[in-house]
């Protein structure tokens, strides 16, 4: 399955990356499973992405739950807790 | 539009005069304008830069009008953030919004600053003597949105 990933704001500067697109292997399937297959990347990934890390996930410009399942052609973001206002 | 991000500067009394122009029926204008501080948490900030993310923030903001528009009788909403580098005194964020009577203007206006501040995706990155650094969500924005419950 092939994914649009972004990234944003200190995750994007942690990581040094703003979007990348991915070919998913057919194990990942949801929200929770993206993040923890780029968590296996390791180093600073796996820092960033940690599972108590505050990381919020958008599937399609919605704000997604960990089961929230992904699909061909989407467009998934990771963010920190948004300082708008 | 109910709805603009934008990097320019606003002005408070043509955006009223354009919310109420021709809207007899409109008895209170309500509306709440942030500003850019020269210290948080203590440290000062030289400057401030806003990040967005272009098309979900748009969407999100638009949910926030329609679940104030859903809760209360309302006119008009309208919320203008802006995004880019900013300074201190400089504004950041309108919500203004009409309707009958008082009450219904003054809690809409409050729900929508409160859900912005927690839901629509901004961040702010300061510049501070001590370098850059993002600032951190706050759980008393957390707290403030919470009262108003779950999107209907």
């Amino acid at each position: 399955m092939k994914v649009l990933v972004l990234y944003f704001a200190s995750l994007r500067e942690t990581l040094g990356l703003a979007r990348e697109a991915l070919d998913l292997p057919d194990s990942v399937t949801t929200a929770a499973e993206l993040r923890a297959h780029l968590c296996a990347r390791g180093g600073i990934w796996a820092k960033a992405l940690a599972e108590g890390a505050a990381v919020r996930v958008a599937i399609d410009q919605s704000v997604a739950l960990p089961a929230t399942r992904l699909h061909e052609g989407a467009e998934v973001a990771f963010f920190p807790p948004v300082t708008g206002g | 539009m109910p709805v603009r991000i934008q990097t320019d500067d606003f002005d408070l009394s043509t955006e009223i005069a354009a919310l109420r122009a021709g809207r007899a029926g409109v008895g209170a204008v309500v509306s709440f304008v942030g500003t850019v501080r020269d210290i948080n948490q203590g440290t000062g900030v030289s400057s401030l830069t806003l990040e967005h993310y272009p098309g979900m923030t748009d969407k999100s903001l638009e949910d926030i009008v329609a679940q104030a528009t859903s809760r209360w009788q309302l006119d008009q909403v309208l919320v203008i953030h802006r995004v880019g580098p900013l300074q201190p005194l400089d504004q950041i964020v309108l919500v203004a919004v009409t309707s009958a009577h008082r009450g219904e203007a003054f809690e809409a206006c409050e729900f929508v600053m409160d859900w912005l501040k927690t839901r629509a995706p901004f961040w702010k990155k300061e510049a501070t003597p001590q370098g850059e650094r993002w600032v951190d969500a706050r759980e008393s924005d957390d707290a403030a949105a919470a009262r108003w419950g779950r999107p209907e």
